[in-house]
């Protein structure tokens, strides 16, 4: 009797598609004016003064670095990395040829855009079809700002925020590090002393933004960190669209990144920040990656502000990152989406803080994560309801989605609530991707492959419904692209 | 159109199948009826690759090709289709958008155009009239808070839209009511070719009132046992299954 096994070619995982290759892992060759590496008062002199800072934000940058001696890094999140040497590293890197700054796009360096072409994001194309404005985050230095002029006609403000230091010195003055102080914690108080550059936005009052603005990051230097600072002001009325992107290029050693998001709202005002993060990972075995720790905030000061958050965290080693939102003004609304993908090595900790203070302030938290491979997700939210938010209201979802069983899910939900008017809802969900919902869609004529993919983006479908259209579609492509293996 | 060939297999080392013969000519419908655990469902889930069955012996031959070295999509591509017992959810799927990309993946795979989503939305538009499927459906996620009935309902408007040659319908009339019953039974009718063949896998004599079955087999402790005609149905539905299993043992023993 001969040994027939059943189906000798489905001997593959649903978890081997995860490990695909990272498809923006090359390096850009281009000149930088790099600081060698270490950190102390000099550098931050350094640093102010290759951006000819005024004498407040020094002062401002060297009180962050004093507090930050005094702090320890933190260690209850549900990640696992080594030790971070703070002066292995190099605090300042921008691509020579910038140091007198673009006028143009013609001006950049054709290396750069030829960078940028590889990440799919085109400036010129974008610039004629897809009317989105980009502020491009090459290393420390913002190299191209599209769209300015058209912009400046609403009134809106968007620049690298050294230039807004510069032409907008009371704006920035008024705001920076009032939403997340310069001690708020480890590394926002590392990011505000050794900030090299990072977005402003300021909308003025009763102003809707005419576009969809977008940054684009990429770390390209080798042993730089990247410590961006954005800020965005809402005035009142203001509305703004705004999308952050993020790759890396591959490398064997890890690379730091630590952001400072500052959002700031006033009365009516609307906020929509969307982020899709695609920082380099690592590989299989856990070598190399970015360690992404991001301080997110936005400050609902204002009556009916309404900020949303919509993040899909595809990348990076490790993702240590809650966006929050201090829910201050009366009726003022705060929402949370998030989509994190985990596979290899990867781990992730990630979630957010709605902190309600004003009356009757909505919040809505969807956090769907999937692990798949060995990568390890944790969702960590905070609800906190104040003794004078009456009538508060949070609706909280979190599902979790693992595929393959080397990988974990956690959710640690903090809720605190002083005040006996709130409502609070929270639902969550553990699934695994079934080997039975795999094998309906084979049957149906779907590839194993396309099936995963199906399935995730599926369960994925209330946060991507939340980013602005053209960004649902490279969501979408993303997280196939993430999920696709080398098969077929 | 499908010969299986003294098939065995089993499930965690148990065995189910035990010598399965059986042909299935284009066009004809057969009803594989029997007890429970007898290996009815084992035996369609085989056919369609279900992944966790050991077949230790036989060979399933499709079209004149070795079915189980198959992958299931290939199955499906080839025109093999299963309604499943259990059909199951996928939340945030939209229906009509699975079922594009299985029928644009079996088209690519025929060599033709894939439709587009015009022409596809007036496929299944004709296709949901037909098992009576409220357009409503089309939406939503595969399955996601259908009732039993309409799910086993969008099990028959898949196989509509997919147009398979070979059809098994895994106790496709378990859980309906007596209505619901009806409609899919009118849906299947409708779907009888010429060349498309049908293989109900069924508990009940009932299913067979409505499509009226060529050919008959009872399917006992992982062997056909006995094959006829409907009447044979009808047999089964006033006598039970024991009498079949007694003659079974009075023959071995004669042997």
């Amino acid at each position: 009797m001969s040994d027939l096994s059943f189906d000798k070619k489905t001997e593959r995982k649903p978890e081997e598609f995860t490990n695909n290759e990272y498809d923006a892992g090359f390096v850009t060759d281009i000149e930088t004016d790099t600081l060698p590496p270490g950190l102390n008062e000099d550098v931050i002199r350094h640093i102010s003064a290759k951006k000819d800072e005024p004498e407040w934000l020094l002062n401002w940058r060297l009180e962050a670095f004093r507090h930050w001696q005094t702090m320890t890094e933190p260690h209850w999140a549900h990640v696992d990395y080594k030790q971070i040497d703070y002066q292995a590293i190099s605090y300042y890197s921008a691509p020579k040829s910038q140091e007198d700054g673009p006028k143009s796009l013609d001006e950049i360096d054709p290396k750069l855009l030829e960078t940028y072409d590889k990440l799919g994001i085109p400036l010129r194309e974008q610039e004629f079809l897809a009317g989105v404005a980009v502020d491009a985050v090459f290393d420390s230095v913002s190299v191209a700002t599209t769209f300015k002029g058209k912009l400046k006609d609403a009134g809106v403000i968007f620049c690298p925020i050294s230039e807004a230091v510069r032409d907008y010195p009371e704006l920035v003055q008024q705001y920076l590090g009032t939403v997340v102080p310069t001690g708020d914690n480890f590394y926002a108080a590392l990011n505000s002393a050794v900030f090299t550059d990072g977005s402003f936005v300021y909308i003025p009052k009763g102003v809707r933004c005419p576009m969809e603005l977008s940054t684009y990051f990429r770390i390209n230097a080798l042993n730089t960190g990247q410590f961006e600072r954005t800020l965005i002001i809402a005035d009142e009325g203001a509305y703004v669209s705004y999308l952050e992107g993020c790759t890396a290029p591959q490398r064997d050693e890890n690379q730091l990144h630590a952001a400072v998001v500052e959002l700031v709202l006033l009365d009516d005002a609307q906020i929509k920040y969307a982020t899709v993060q695609n920082w380099y990972p690592g590989d299989e075995n856990g070598v190399g990656g970015i360690y992404n720790f991001v301080t997110k905030r936005a400050d609902c000061r204002g009556q009916r502000s309404k900020v949303s958050w919509t993040q899909v965290e595809t990348g990076s080693a490790i993702t240590w990152k809650y966006p929050s939102c201090v829910l201050r003004g009366d009726d003022s609304v705060g929402e949370f989406y998030s989509v994190a993908l985990t596979k290899m090595r990867q781990e992730a900790d990630t979630g957010t803080k709605m902190i309600h203070i004003g009356k009757n302030t909505k919040s809505t938290i969807v956090s769907k994560g999937i692990a798949a491979g060995h990568g390890q997700q944790a969702y960590r939210g905070l609800v906190r309801i104040g003794k004078n938010a009456d009538g508060a209201r949070n609706f909280t979802q979190c599902d979790s989605l693992l595929i393959g069983d080397t990988c974990g899910a956690h959710t640690f939900p903090y809720v605190e609530v002083k005040n006996p008017t709130a409502t609070m809802e929270h639902e969550a969900t553990t699934s695994k991707i079934g080997e039975d919902q795999l094998f309906y869609c084979r049957q149906r004529g779907i590839s194993e492959e396309d099936a995963v993919n199906m399935i995730v983006n599926g369960f994925c479908k209330d946060v991507f419904n939340e980013l602005p259209m053209e960004f649902a579609v490279e969501a979408n492509r993303l997280m196939e692209v993430s999920l696709e293996g080398a098969v077929g | 159109m499908l010969k299986v060939k003294n098939l065995h297999a089993s499930v965690d080392g148990k065995k189910i199948l035990k010598g399965i013969n059986l042909e299935i000519g284009a066009g004809e419908v057969h009803a594989i009826m029997g007890p429970n655990g007898s290996g009815k469902s084992t035996l369609s889930n085989i056919i369609a690759g279900r992944d966790g069955y050991e077949v230790t012996a036989g060979s399933i031959s499709y079209k004149g090709k070795d079915l189980l070295a198959m992958e299931p999509e290939e199955r499906a591509w080839e025109g093999v289709f299963l309604a499943f017992q259990y059909p199951v959810e996928i939340a945030g799927v939209n229906n009509t958008y699975m079922l594009k990309a299985g029928v644009n993946a079996k088209r690519k795979h025929q060599g033709e155009q894939e439709l587009d989503a015009i022409d596809f939305m007036q496929l299944v538009k004709e296709k949901a009239k037909m098992v009576e499927l409220d357009q409503s459906f089309l939406s939503r996620g595969v399955n996601e808070g259908f009732s039993g009935g309409e799910k086993k309902r969008n099990e028959i408007f898949q196989m509509a839209v997919l147009e398979p040659s070979l059809a098994l319908l895994d106790e496709t009339d378990s859980g309906l009511d007596i209505d619901a019953l009806r409609i899919v039974a009118n849906g299947v009718n409708k779907l009888r070719r010429e060349e498309r063949s049908i293989v109900m896998v069924t508990h009940y004599q009932r299913l067979l009132d409505y499509i009226e079955p060529d050919f008959v087999h009872v399917l006992a402790d992982g062997k056909i046992l006995k094959s006829g005609d409907k009447s044979l149905a009808l047999e089964l539905e006033s006598r039970g299954y024991d009498w079949v299993k007694e003659e079974e043992a009075d023959r071995i023993k004669a042997a």
